[in-house]
């Protein structure tokens, strides 16, 4: 299994997560993404033509797009069914909408933090409004499981869902995003970061309790 | 502020060569003030965005180098960069909310590794910073700290145990700084890792950072990942120092032993009367 990485993306931080979480052999193979631009190169656009990381291959299956890295990772290495709870409808929509929700946070706190950080020429402002638009959202459905004895995304125990949302959310101060008025996020931030296995990437605040 | 004569006397990079190719330009900012360079029929040209006026241009250590003086101090030599063999990375600009001085003084700081670069360049076991020497060269245009050491557990991109690194540290110009450190494969030589930064404002930095080594093992890319991964740790806490400009008051904050390299930088920099970035030693009534 060979993942193309590059260390400063939260969208390969997450992969790299899930396989340390499944204790899973997987090859780096580091790309220049910053400042090369070699995922936009013709060799790489060869393999994703989508131009993005992380990819992973598998297998001779090629799979993009973070999230669905996860799906495929936690449903073929996850015995227990843990990160990816199959067997239950209810938890399946649940997790899936909170895949699809972390999108949402790579388009927003992810941007805004591409521009502050390596100079992309984008709408910064813009981008922040997005970002505190999403953690709202994300801050009032964890205050709601807290309220319900919940310490998680979606069902007892931490999911694929809590591994993609966390990255790009942890670094939103890297884009100039303040998170102290969400206080359930950072909480779930703190929970994230002492799970057994847990490594952090740079710009993520890894004191542990 | 108003820009310094000491500052505003150096040459600064502005991009990588390859940020600014043939028939291509880069606009950025330097010292307040919105500069481009381009490129045509393989001549670089840099000017003022305001005025249109040109600004000397020169290309060196992989970078495209600017200043806003007419009559500017020669652009430091770094020797190491004619050595054959040598293997030279560019690791592209990094923006960083803070002055660019505080930036050369986090570099020369051998007490953050083990707790900034855990498990890479320092464990928190290890943390004591041995007695190093500082001092300017002899015209005092330089500020050298030599004979440091410290524990690594994976000094560099090659290293793949632990080891007692050797240090320099080179600060040749306000806003430069170089670190020569025990190369991995040759005992005979070092490996260099350099901060060129550019000073967009007083309080932000764009900073440019090079890995010029002996290395037979690792990509470029590898050794790309490793220096972003290191300077990426940095400028967290480089976000998170208050204020964002360097206090050059004496007393105004509360140095140990081990941060004699910074009461050196410090000094130095009131004695050259640099002001930008800073927050002076001496206000005006």
């Amino acid at each position: 299994m060979k993942l193309y990485d590059y260390v400063l993306s939260g969208n390969c931080y997450k992969i790299r997560l899930l396989v340390r979480f499944l204790e899973i052999e997987c090859e780096i193979v580091a790309v220049d993404f910053y400042p090369g631009r070699e995922h936009k190169s013709a060799a790489f656009l060869g393999i994703n033509p989508l131009g993005q990381i992380p990819v992973l291959e598998d297998d001779g299956l090629v799979i993009r797009d973070a999230q669905a890295i996860l799906l495929y990772l936690a449903n073929k290495y996850d015995g227990h069914g843990r990160w990816w709870p199959s067997g239950d409808p209810r938890l399946v929509g649940e997790v899936t909408m909170w895949l699809v929700f972390a999108d949402r946070i790579t388009a927003t706190s992810s941007a805004a933090r591409m521009h502050d950080v390596l100079g992309y020429d984008l709408d910064v402002g813009a981008a922040r409004a997005g970002a505190r638009s999403v953690f709202r959202v994300l801050e009032d459905h964890l205050t709601d499981r807290e309220f319900g004895g919940h310490e998680w995304i979606a069902g007892p125990a931490p999911t694929i869902a809590d591994i993609a949302c966390f990255p790009y959310t942890a670094l939103a101060h890297d884009g100039g995003i303040d998170l102290s008025p969400w206080p359930a996020i950072r909480r779930w931030l703190r929970r994230f970061t002492n799970l057994p296995g847990f490594f952090t990437m740079p710009g993520i605040d890894h004191i542990r309790r | 502020m108003a820009l310094d004569e000491f500052t505003r006397s150096h040459w600064y990079a502005i991009g990588r060569l390859e940020d600014v190719p043939d028939g291509g330009s880069r606009s950025t900012r330097l010292l307040g003030h919105d500069v481009v360079a381009e490129r045509r029929a393989e001549a670089l040209s840099i000017r003022l965005k305001a005025d249109g006026a040109p600004l000397k241009a020169q290309e060196r250590y992989g970078h495209v180098w600017t200043t806003l003086h007419d009559d500017p101090r020669p652009l430091y030599d770094i020797p190491e960069f004619e050595e054959k063999g040598r293997r030279l990375v560019t690791a592209g600009c990094v923006s960083v909310r803070c002055s660019g001085l505080r930036a050369v003084e986090n570099f020369l700081d051998l007490a953050h590794f083990p707790f900034v670069h855990a498990g890479i360049l320092g464990v928190e076991e290890q943390a004591t910073v041995e007695q190093y020497e500082v001092e300017p060269d002899r015209n005092e245009d330089e500020l050298w700290a030599t004979s440091c050491k410290f524990y690594q557990p994976r000094a560099a991109a090659t290293a793949e145990s632990g080891q007692v690194t050797h240090y320099k540290y080179r600060v040749p110009h306000p806003f430069s700084t170089i670190l020569y450190k025990t190369c991995p494969i040759r005992d005979d030589a070092w490996d260099l890792i350099g901060l060129f930064i550019q000073p967009v404002e007083e309080d932000l930095s764009d900073v440019h950072s090079f890995v010029l080594v002996f290395d037979e093992d690792n990509s470029d890319t590898d050794l790309l990942h490793f220096q972003q991964t290191i300077f990426l740790q940095d400028r967290f806490i480089l976000e998170n120092q208050v204020p964002r400009l360097l206090p050059l008051v004496p007393g105004s904050e509360t140095p140990t032993r081990a941060d004699a390299s910074s009461i050196a930088y410090r000094r130095w920099l009131r004695k050259k009367g640099l002001t930008y970035g800073a927050l002076p030693a001496i206000r005006a009534a």
